[in-house]
């Protein structure tokens, strides 16, 4: 009794239909709860196929970071739903077609006939103590090095535009100006102050 | 045992469900944007699935790289969205027409 196939096929079972409620479902919130669903079960599937690196990405990147930035946006936008939903059920025979014929296509393509049991071979499985992080990392940081550095100014550069983009100066936000806080010289902030000096107040008068 | 092809059926079926969302939502960009999302989970489904069974690590460093600009365009994506959203109160995209001639 071989137990891949059952764990394959059910959770790309999962996968699919989660797929399906993302675009079919009325509410965004659920829309995002479904997709951290389906990245859920395809992070499952990825570990089947022995990619365990990327598996453990995909849960605490995508779905630790982007979803939850998504599930934030949607959260915090006060969204009409239902101007949006406009032209739904009229442009559901078209799309539903098109995907379907789209699907056919694909699969005489990449299905059985080319890419079955009897044309590519079944791979060996790794050892148990094979690790995926290591041998990924070995690569990535000795061949594709340049791609790796080019990816991290890329992350800056989103990092420096979604800033830019949603900040907004208000007029009574008061900010620093660190030109004039560095430039500050000593004669505009200590002033000396001539006095005298105070008597002693002997002991017991008070 | 599993073949390629049920790896590869499965990115095509969830390539062609994420296009259908994008005709079928063709409004909210909000979903538009998380099927664009779906899209490239389908892709790297492939490219995840070619790696192992030509048993060739290059697949899985394609897959990293393709997670990072994913994230990279979902932020500026999204910022995009907000500033619509605080200029124009709604993300209807028919109403996105500004700069229409």
């Amino acid at each position: 009794m071989n137990i891949e196939p059952i764990i394959f096929y059910f959770f790309s079972t999962i996968l699919v239909l989660a797929a399906a409620m993302v675009v079919l479902v009325r509410n965004p919130v659920h829309s995002v709860l479904f997709l951290v669903l389906a990245f859920f079960t395809s992070s499952a599937i990825w570990i089947l196929l022995e990619a365990e690196f990327l598996a453990i990405v995909l849960v605490l990147v995508y779905v630790g970071a982007v979803m939850v930035l998504f599930l934030f946006v949607v959260m915090m936008l006060d969204i009409n739903v239902i101007p949006l939903r406009q032209g739904f059920m009229r442009y559901l025979p078209a799309g539903a077609l098109v995907a379907t014929v789209i699907l056919i296509e694909m699969v005489l393509v990449v299905g059985p006939k080319h890419f079955g049991v009897d044309s590519v071979a079944l791979p060996v499985r790794h050892a148990a103590d094979y690790s995926n992080t290591k041998e990924l990392g070995s690569i990535l940081y000795t061949i594709y090095v340049y791609p790796f550095e080019i990816a991290a100014v890329i992350l800056l550069v989103a990092i420096v535009a979604a800033i830019a983009l949603t900040m907004r100066k208000r007029p009574q936000t008061k900010y620093q100006n660190p030109a004039q806080q560095v430039l500050v010289k000593r004669s505009e902030r200590v002033r000396m102050v001539k006095m005298k000096s105070e008597k002693k107040i002997p002991r017991g008068d008070v | 045992m599993i073949a390629l092809s049920d790896f590869l059926v499965l990115g095509a079926i969830l390539f062609c469900i994420s296009m259908a969302g994008i005709f079928l939502n063709r409004k909210n960009i909000i979903i538009i944007l998380m099927s664009i999302e779906l899209m490239l989970l389908a892709v790297n489904m492939n490219f995840v699935a070619f790696s192992h069974y030509l048993n060739d690590t290059a697949g899985q460093i394609f897959v990293f790289f393709i997670l990072t600009v994913a994230a990279a365009e979902a932020a500026i994506g999204l910022a995009i969205l907000v500033l619509v959203f605080r200029n124009r109160r709604t993300i209807n995209v028919s109403n996105m027409d500004a700069l229409k001639g």
